[in-house]
């Protein structure tokens, strides 16, 4: 018999808010790994573009401080059915950091530290849709939801936000990366419930 | 890696469970107990049963660890309409038969 959440912590839903096809509004941030949680501290974080051709870009955290910062506000979108709306963030834009690479890769592989990989379009990183994030809701990002920074592109599900990132790799051609290899849609659109290969 | 998963130091403990919790989802695809079986990890060689292995995520997708090496030894996406099982991370699967 199932039994229908009408949200938690005794909200409601804004009904004036759209939904994905397939989804639902939590008002907490559910915590969900591939794996244990990787202990990066700030002093050893580095975050490394690398082109086609092997051209590496590296910042660590200060040259990352030093960029300019966005705020976005945007809503998130979990391949396991809980949406999110109006989440705060502090973060670089990929704008910035890809600013000054040279590169006619059209695929990112994303990176992270523990091993995690996720692949996109490298378009969908840029035109302000996807930062390095490090604050969430005025605070340092939680290890647990990715700190010390993470992707954010919040117009795909978000298994694409790679937690810890640690790098993209600019390519020439697609290649698959953790979850994508396994079943997941290689690109993601939750308003295309593009869950799993095949959608 | 820390064998306990998490890092004492900071009070945050991973969340994992054992690897029962792939009965349910095998148990779809194979005719046999494969929790009970003895699966060789790929990456470190090492030999554990199934049941023994390291489990995050939650439905539709799970990630088995090797206890002993923390690398993936088995993952699970069930869809509505397919499963996908990826075993790259296992040498060999070792299955009890029943024999009576
Ligand atoms: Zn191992």
């Amino acid at each position: 018999m199932p039994i229908v959440s009408r949200g938690f912590h005794g909200r409601k839903p804004d009904p004036g808010r759209k939904l994905p096809p397939g989804q639902y509004e939590t008002f907490d941030f559910p915590v969900l790994s591939a794996g244990p949680t990787p202990r990066v501290s700030r002093d050893d974080w580095t975050f490394t573009v690398t082109t086609e051709s092997g051209t590496r870009h590296q910042w660590d955290w200060g040259r990352l401080m030093a960029l300019p910062a966005e705020h976005p506000t945007v809503d998130l979108h979990c391949v396991t059915k809980w949406s999110k709306f109006d989440t705060h963030w502090e973060g670089v834009s990929l704008d910035v950091l890809l600013e000054d690479v040279e590169t006619e890769a059209e695929f990112a592989l994303v990176h992270s530290y523990g091993g995690y990989t996720t692949n996109l379009p490298l378009e969908d990183l840029l035109d302000g849709k996807a930062w390095i994030a490090y604050r969430y809701d005025g605070e340092e990002l939680a290890a647990e939801h990715g700190g010390p920074a993470r992707l954010l592109v919040p117009h795909l599900y978000l298994w694409k936000s790679a937690k810890w990132v640690s790098g993209i790799q600019l390519m020439l051609e697609d290649e698959p990366g953790f979850w994508e290899s396994a079943g997941y849609h290689e690109y993601g659109d939750p308003w295309r419930e593009q869950r799993y290969q095949g959608d | 890696m820390d064998p306990t998963g998490g890092t004492a130091a900071d009070g945050v403990q991973d969340a994992y469970q054992d690897g029962n919790v792939l009965a349910g989802p095998l148990s779809e695809i194979f005719a046999v107990d494969l929790t009970a079986a003895m699966s060789r990890c790929a990456h470190c060689d090492s030999t554990g049963a199934v049941a023994t292995l390291r489990v995050y995520g939650r439905p539709p997708a799970l990630v088995a660890r090797c206890p002993s090496c923390g690398e993936v030894v088995l993952r699970i996406v069930r869809s509505p309409t397919n499963t996908w099982l990826d075993l790259r991370g296992t040498v060999t699967l070792n299955i009890p038969m029943d024999t009576r």
